[in-house]
C-alpha cells in the first residue's frame, strides 16, 4: 500500500474502489473471506450501496444479485446472512435495502416481511435480533429503518420503541446498546437515525449529544467511537451521520476529516482501511465513502444520515405508493 | 473432546454415513466466497447435519470444530444451542467451551449472546463465574464493548454488586482515561441494590474524581463523571466550593491541558456561578490580549484558541451566553 507525501493532495480515487469491490471476493487464502460467508448479505449491501454512491450500481448483474438474495429468504420471512443460514433482522434490512437500491421492492410479499419484523418487538418496546432473543438497540434502528422503508411502520408499536430507545439515554446526552450502557457512536447513530425516521428527534440532547460527538475529532483529524478510542474510518459514518441528522455537523472540523478518509486509501489496489497504513476491507470502503458523502465530497452522490442509503433512493421509495 | 483435526472429515469412520452438502451459490454469485479448503469441508458437513436436524453428540462435535474455523457463524451458534437442548448437554461445560473460543477472538456478537444463554439458564449460582470471566477479557482489553454488557446483565440478572466499586477503582487506576470503567461506576453507584444511590454517593465521589482530575487534567471521561454526578441539580452544581475549586487548580498550572477546566467553568458560568475575582483572574491570565469583558464570553474565545478542531462549537457556545458576567 502507498502513501502519499504530505505535499500532494490526496484525491478519491473512486475507479480503484469500484474495482477492489468488484474483484475482492477472489482471494481463496484469506481469512476474510472465509469468515464473511454468514452475513454476505451485510457484505453485499456495503458493496452494492458503496458501487451506487459512485454511480457504478450498472456495473453488477441486478438478476443475478436479485436472484441470490431471494435464496436467502425464510417462510418466516426474514432473511438469513447467506443461503441455507438463519434469519435475523441484521440481513432482513440488508436485503430490503439492496431490493430498494435496484428499485426492486415489489417483488417482496410485504406483509410477510413486515410480519417478521414486527413480531420482534419485545414487551418493553426493545427489539431481538431473532428467535434467541438477544436485544440490542441496533436492533431497534434496524426494525423502525426496515419498516419504514416497507411502509409498515404501524405494525409496530412505535411509541414504546421510541420509550425504550430513550431509556438507554446517558446523561452525557449519548446512547448505549441497553439502559446503563456506556454511550457509543455506533450506538447513537442507531438510536438517533430510529428516533429520527419515527419524528422523536425531540427527545435528543441535541446541544449535550452534538458536543459529545464533535469530541470524538482527533488532532489528525479522523473521528473515534468513544473517549480515549483511536480513530476509525467508520466513526466517519456513525458519528457524522448522527451529527447531520441533529443539525450539528459544522462543529467537526470537515476538511480534516475528508483528509483522514482518503488517507486512509489503498491507492494502488483500491479500497479503504480503518486508519492509514492498515489493510482494506468492504465494511470501511462503504463507510469511508459514505462518510465523503455526506461531507459531501464530488463525484459521490448523496447519501441519506438515517435511512444509510442514497437520497434518491429514499425520494424513490416516499415517492411511490 | 478429542478428536483428531488434522484428518480430514471425508476420511473420518465417524462421518462416512453422511453426504456433505455444498453450498449453492446460484450460476454467477455476486459477491462469491473463496474458501479455505478445511473451511470448505467443515461447512459442508455442517449443512448435511443443519438440513436432516441431526441433534447427536457428533453433531455437537462437529459444531465445535466449526465454530473453532469461524465463531462469527451465528447459524452454527443457533443449532448448537438446539442441540444442546436435545442433549440436556453439560453447561457447565459449555461455559468452558466459550471460554476457549473467546482465547482466539471475544469481539463477536454471537459468542456473547450464547454465553448470556447458558448463564441464564445455569442462574445465581454463576454471577461469580461472569464476573471472573469478564474480568479476564476485560484484562486484556479493558474497554471491551460486550464484555461491559455482560458484566452488566450478570450484575442485573444475578448479582454480585459487592466488590464492583472497587473493581472499578482497580481498573481506574490501572488507567485513569478508562471510559468504560468510569461509566461503571456510575452504573454501580446509581443500579447498586446495596448502595444509598447518586446523591447519597455524591459526596465521596465527587472527593475521587477531583483526585482523578488532578492527576490527569487532560481526561475528558473524569470531568463528564464529575458533571454526572450532579444530574439534574444544578443548584448544587454550582454551589459545590470544590467543582470551581478543581477548574482553578487546573487552570493555574502550566504543564497541561486547559480544555476540559475552562468548558467546565464555562458550564458553570452559563448555569448561574457568580465568578469570583479568583476566577476572573485565572481566566485572564490565559488570555492573549483578547478584550472581553464578559468572563464566559472570553473562556469561548480561549478554547477556540487551545481546542481549534472544534472552533466552531466554540464559537456557538459563545453566541448562546445570555449570561451579563461581570
Amino acid at each position: 500500500m502507498s502513501s502519499t507525501s504530505s505535499s500532494q493532495m490526496v484525491q478519491l480515487v473512486a475507479d480503484k474502489h469500484v474495482r477492489y469491490i468488484l474483484m475482492a471476493e477472489k482471494k481463496k487464502e484469506s481469512f476474510e473471506s472465509v469468515v464473511m460467508d454468514h452475513l454476505r448479505m451485510n457484505g453485499a449491501y456495503w458493496g452494492l450501496t458503496t458501487l451506487d454512491l459512485l454511480d457504478k450500481l450498472g456495473c453488477v448483474s441486478e438478476e443475478e444479485v436479485i436472484s441470490w438474495l431471494m435464496t436467502c429468504q425464510h417462510e418466516s420471512g426474514g432473511f438469513a446472512g447467506n443461503t441455507g443460514h438463519d434469519p435475523h433482522i441484521l440481513y432482513t434490512l440488508s436485503a430490503v435495502q439492496i431490493l430498494a437500491l435496484f428499485d426492486k421492492i415489489n417483488i417482496l410479499d410485504i406483509g410477510k416481511v413486515s410480519s417478521y419484523v414486527a413480531k420482534l418487538q419485545n414487551e418493553d418496546g426493545s427489539f431481538s435480533g431473532d428467535m434467541w432473543g438477544e436485544i440490542d438497540t441496533r436492533f431497534s434502528y434496524i426494525a423502525i429503518c426496515c419498516l419504514s422503508i416497507l411502509k409498515c411502520l404501524d405494525k409496530i408499536n412505535v411509541e414504546k420503541a421510541v420509550k425504550y430507545i430513550v431509556s438507554c439515554k446517558n446523561l452525557d446526552g449519548g446512547f448505549g446498546c441497553t439502559p446503563g450502557a456506556e454511550s457509543h457512536a455506533g450506538q447513537i447513530f442507531c438510536c438517533v437515525g430510529a428516533l429520527a425516521i419515527t419524528g422523536s428527534l425531540h427527545h435528543v440532547d441535541k446541544d449535550s449529544l452534538g458536543w459529545w460527538l464533535c469530541e470524538r475529532q482527533l488532532k489528525a483529524g479522523g473521528l473515534n467511537g468513544r473517549p480515549e478510542k483511536l480513530a476509525d474510518v467508520c466513526y466517519s459514518w456513525w458519528v457524522l451521520s448522527s451529527l447531520i441528522m441533529i443539525d450539528r455537523v459544522h462543529w467537526i472540523d470537515k476538511a480534516k476529516l475528508v483528509k483522514f478518509i482518503l488517507d486512509c486509501q489503498d491507492l494502488d489496489n483500491g479500497g479503504i482501511s480503518d486508519r492509514p497504513e492498515d489493510a482494506v476491507d468492504i465494511f470501511h470502503t462503504y463507510f469511508g465513502v459514505a462518510g465523503l458523502s455526506l461531507l459531501e465530497y464530488p463525484g459521490v452522490k448523496v447519501i441519506d444520515p438515517a435511512y444509510a442509503l442514497p437520497v434518491d433512493v429514499v425520494n424513490r421509495i416516499i415517492f411511490t405508493k | 473432546m478429542n478428536f483428531d483435526e488434522t484428518v480430514p472429515l471425508s476420511q473420518r469412520l465417524e462421518w462416512s454415513d453422511v453426504v456433505p452438502l455444498t453450498q449453492d451459490d446460484g450460476p454467477n454469485p455476486v459477491v462469491p466466497i473463496a474458501y479455505k479448503e478445511e473451511f470448505r469441508e467443515t461447512m459442508d458437513y455442517f449443512r448435511a447435519i443443519y438440513f436432516s436436524d441431526e441433534r447427536s453428540p457428533r453433531a455437537l462435535r462437529l459444531t465445535e470444530e466449526t465454530l473453532l474455523l469461524n465463531s462469527g457463524n451465528y447459524t452454527v451458534w443457533h443449532f448448537r444451542r438446539l442441540v444442546l437442548e436435545a442433549l440436556n448437554h453439560d453447561l457447565f461445560e459449555e461455559l468452558e467451551f466459550i471460554e476457549r473460543i473467546a482465547e482466539d477472538n471475544s469481539k463477536n456478537y454471537q459468542l456473547w449472546h450464547h454465553r448470556r444463554w447458558v448463564a441464564e439458564k445455569l442462574g445465581p449460582d454463576v454471577a461469580g463465574r461472569e464476573l471472573e470471566f469478564t474480568r479476564r477479557v476485560l484484562s486484556l482489553d479493558a474497554k471491551h464493548y460486550h464484555a461491559w454488557s455482560h458484566r452488566q446483565w450478570t450484575l442485573r440478572a444475578l448479582g454480585g454488586w459487592e466488590d464492583e466499586l472497587d473493581y472499578c477503582h482497580e481498573l481506574l487506576e490501572a488507567d485513569v482515561f478508562n471510559n468504560s470503567a468510569w461509566n461503571q461506576r456510575y452504573y454501580v453507584i446509581t443500579q447498586s441494590p446495596l448502595l444509598g444511590g447518586l446523591e447519597a454517593m455524591r459526596e465521596s465521589e465527587v472527593s475521587y474524581t477531583i483526585k482523578a482530575i488532578l492527576t490527569n487534567p487532560a481526561n475528558e471521561s473524569s470531568w463528564r463523571y464529575l458533571k454526572a454526578l450532579y444530574k439534574d441539580d444544578k443548584e448544587s452544581w454550582i454551589s459545590d466550593p470544590s467543582v470551581s475549586s478543581v477548574c482553578l487548580n487546573v487552570l493555574s498550572r502550566t504543564d497541561c491541558f486547559h480544555g476540559f477546566a475552562l468548558s467546565t467553568l464555562l458550564d458553570l458560568l452559563c448555569d448561574g456561578l457568580r465568578p469570583t475575582n479568583e476566577h476572573k483572574d485565572s481566566v485572564r491570565a490565559l488570555a492573549n490580549e483578547e478584550p472581553e469583558t464578559n468572563l464566559a464570553n472570553l473562556v469561548c474565545t480561549i478554547l477556540g484558541r487551545v481546542d481549534p478542531i472544534r472552533a466552531n462549537y466554540w464559537a456557538w457556545r459563545k453566541s448562546k451566553i445570555t449570561v451579563a458576567a461581570i
